[in-house]
């Protein structure tokens, strides 16, 4: 019972990332990510891994969802015949995106018995997460935070240059 | 040690935003330039400690999960080199923004510092990214459309790679609940029935890391990054970032984690010649200095990644002598095509013409590197070539060996077209008045071209010294 709960949101996270790429208006687009977050986040919940679905919930479904927003509201948005005629354009550009998926959901279903799931609960927890955090993988935060310092870089040459112009 | 690798460039960053006025502002320069040079001096000194003590104890292990051995001290001096290499020129090409500019590549020395270091396939994974977003922003720093169309590609490819390479940590942490490159290693080669997933976490590694490296079926970014950005990050990029991030990872997990499956060896091996031989024809028909050369990296990578397949010492010595061999002649190759397109405005080979007699320099270190691309001795690049070619033939890819070989010909043929094109003949009366470049590109073409001749010369007696110590 539990396995076809999880298919069906398997099902909704796909149609939901589908129209996050194909939706022409950036501002429904980016409420389509926030449901895909949140349909991952209900995903994760039921795989059992409750501390990531709360990272995933409130960092990408709210803080970047936030970002993208505000960002959003500061641009100018296209006229509706620009839009339209744009939007014909990029659907045929589409056709073979849900194609392309049903193949490769096809190709899964069929090897599935090939696939040994007994993995998927073998890893036990043993650790707490701040000692995961801070004791086995300090490095990786280490690597996270120049993560973030090149991205705060990249905001800060990129588009200061910008505005200079 | 190792961490001071890491930990060095950061504290530049530190002190450089946390002192900000304009003073210090014009201090960026030269707290990258140190930062390079403190980074080339300790890797020296590791280089020499390990030579000289206990060589047969490659590894040097500490408390944090890093660890370098003979190849990883060879590749950060590397990487501390170019990166020297890339803040001269940037100082003498385009000065605005260095101040940015050298933090970056702080930053990146940082990333590649710790892809050279880790002994972990996440702490790979996050280093990786560290390497990729740097780069991503230096690209696009040109401001151009076709810079930002170059950086907007490598992103692309470059997050596709990610999320295979993070899918294949992950299988392989769940399904055999370690990190490590040891223990991964072991508990493969050990394991007797490899199971499906494990067949797709490797295939998806393979393909992530092919992606970052610009090996042949996956190197559509390589040319637009490379010819689009602005020359100091042409020199970073072709000279390390492609190196330290995508080859350095399947080297190191050849050595440590596949040492024993020979399916992998066989499918980077094809790989390998695909990207010999596709980027050597491929770069006989360009029509532009940097494309030309970028064709040419993606050919050389090709070796590197063919030497490091044979599993043998000498193979992976051949690979990482390559790997320091390209980083220098390339570079200076990227440093000339800069000078020539400082001086003359051109980029298209077709335009230019017997700049021989007008910029010296360029023209005679131009010819020292592409003599040593091509692999003609005493060079550097032939040594490298030779050992390569020789492991190929000894572990049995003879096919392997001799296409290598032919390879070069054909490597020879397009700087061949290139010299010809740019340098030799006569001077039209278009380029008249050029003056040779200015200080910073000339002194550094004469630094890296006198490494690539002394490296050559001097490479004999380095061999015999291995042999004297026991590698093979």
């Amino acid at each position: 019972m539990n396995n076809t709960v999880l298919y069906i949101f398997l099902g909704l996270l796909v149609v939901s990332a589908l129209l996050t790429v194909m939706i022409k208006n950036t501002l429904k687009a980016v409420i389509a990510l926030a449901c895909t977050s949140v349909i991952l986040t209900i995903i994760m919940f039921i795989m059992g891994a409750p501390l990531a679905a709360i990272f995933e919930l409130s960092v990408c479904a709210g803080l970047v969802t936030a970002i993208f927003a505000s960002t959003i509201s500061l641009t100018d948005n296209p006229t509706d015949e620009e839009s339209a005629e744009k939007n014909k354009k990029r659907l045929s550009r589409y056709v073979f995106l849900p194609i392309i998926i049903v193949v490769i959901i096809g190709i899964m279903f069929i090897t599935k018995p090939a696939l040994d799931f007994t993995w998927f609960t073998n890893t036990v927890a043993e650790d707490t997460l701040q000692n995961t955090i801070w004791h086995v993988r300090n490095l990786d935060i280490a690597g996270q935070i120049v993560v973030i310092l090149a991205g705060v870089f990249g905001i800060v040459t990129l588009l200061k240059e910008r505005s200079k112009k | 040690m190792p961490t001071l690798f890491l930990i060095i460039p950061f504290i530049g960053i530190l002190l450089l935003n946390l002192f900000y006025t304009q003073k210090v502002k014009k201090l960026a320069y030269g707290t990258g330039i140190l930062v390079a040079l403190i980074q080339m001096f300790l890797a020296c000194t590791i280089i020499f400690q390990i030579a000289g003590n206990f060589f047969s104890a490659i590894e040097i292990k500490y408390f944090v999960s890093l660890s370098i051995d003979l190849y990883a001290a060879i590749v950060l001096f590397t990487i501390a080199l170019i990166a020297f290499i890339s803040l001269i020129i940037r100082r003498h090409s385009d000065n605005d923004e260095i101040f940015n500019f050298s933090q970056l590549i702080m930053i990146i020395m940082i990333g590649m510092n710790g892809v050279v270091m880790v002994t972990d396939i996440f702490s790979l994974y996050v280093f990786l990214e560290v390497t990729g977003v740097a780069s991503f922003v230096l690209i696009a720093k040109k401001k151009e459309l076709a810079a930002l169309n170059g950086s907007f590609k490598y992103l692309l490819m470059s997050s596709i790679a990610t999320v295979m390479i993070l899918s294949a940590v992950a299988i392989l942490f769940m399904t055999y609940g370690t990190l490590s490159y040891e223990e991964l290693g072991a508990q493969l080669s050990s394991a007797t029935n490899v199971s499906t997933q494990i067949v797709l976490a490797i295939i998806f590694l393979i393909t992530g890391l092919s992606i970052k490296a610009g090996l042949v079926p996956f190197h559509m970014w390589v040319p637009d990054a490379y010819s689009n950005s602005s020359s100091a990050v042409s020199v970073l990029l072709a000279g390390i970032v492609t190196k330290g991030g995508g080859v350095y990872a399947i080297l190191r997990l050849m050595m440590v984690v596949f040492p024993k499956i020979a399916i992998i060896n066989e499918v980077f091996a094809f790989l390998g010649i695909l990207s010999i031989v596709v980027g050597a024809l491929l770069a006989i028909g360009q029509k532009e200095f940097k494309k030309m050369l970028a064709y040419s990296s993606i050919s050389q990578i090709g070796y590197i990644i063919v030497g490091a397949c044979c599993g043998t010492p000498l193979g992976f010595l051949g690979a990482f002598l390559h790997f320091f061999n390209h980083a220098t002649f390339k570079s200076l190759l990227f440093v000339n095509s800069a000078a020539v397109e400082a001086q003359t405005g051109y980029k298209d080979l077709d335009k230019l013409q017997g700049l021989g007699g007008k910029m010296k320099i360029t023209t005679w270190t131009s010819a020292i590197a592409f003599l040593s691309t091509a692999g003609i001795p005493p060079l550097s690049g032939f040594w490298s070539k030779v050992i390569i070619i020789v492991a190929l033939w000894q572990v049995g890819f003879i096919p392997y060996a001799v296409i290598a070989l032919l390879a070069s010909i054909l490597t020879l043929a397009y700087f061949l077209i290139l010299q010809r094109k740019v340098f030799f003949g006569k001077t039209s009366a278009e380029f008249e008045n050029t003056k040779e470049a200015n200080r910073g590109f000339t002194s550094v073409s004469i630094i890296l071209a006198t490494i690539t001749v002394l490296v050559g010369i001097a490479f004999p007696f380095v061999l015999n010294f291995l042999k004297i110590k026991g590698l093979f």
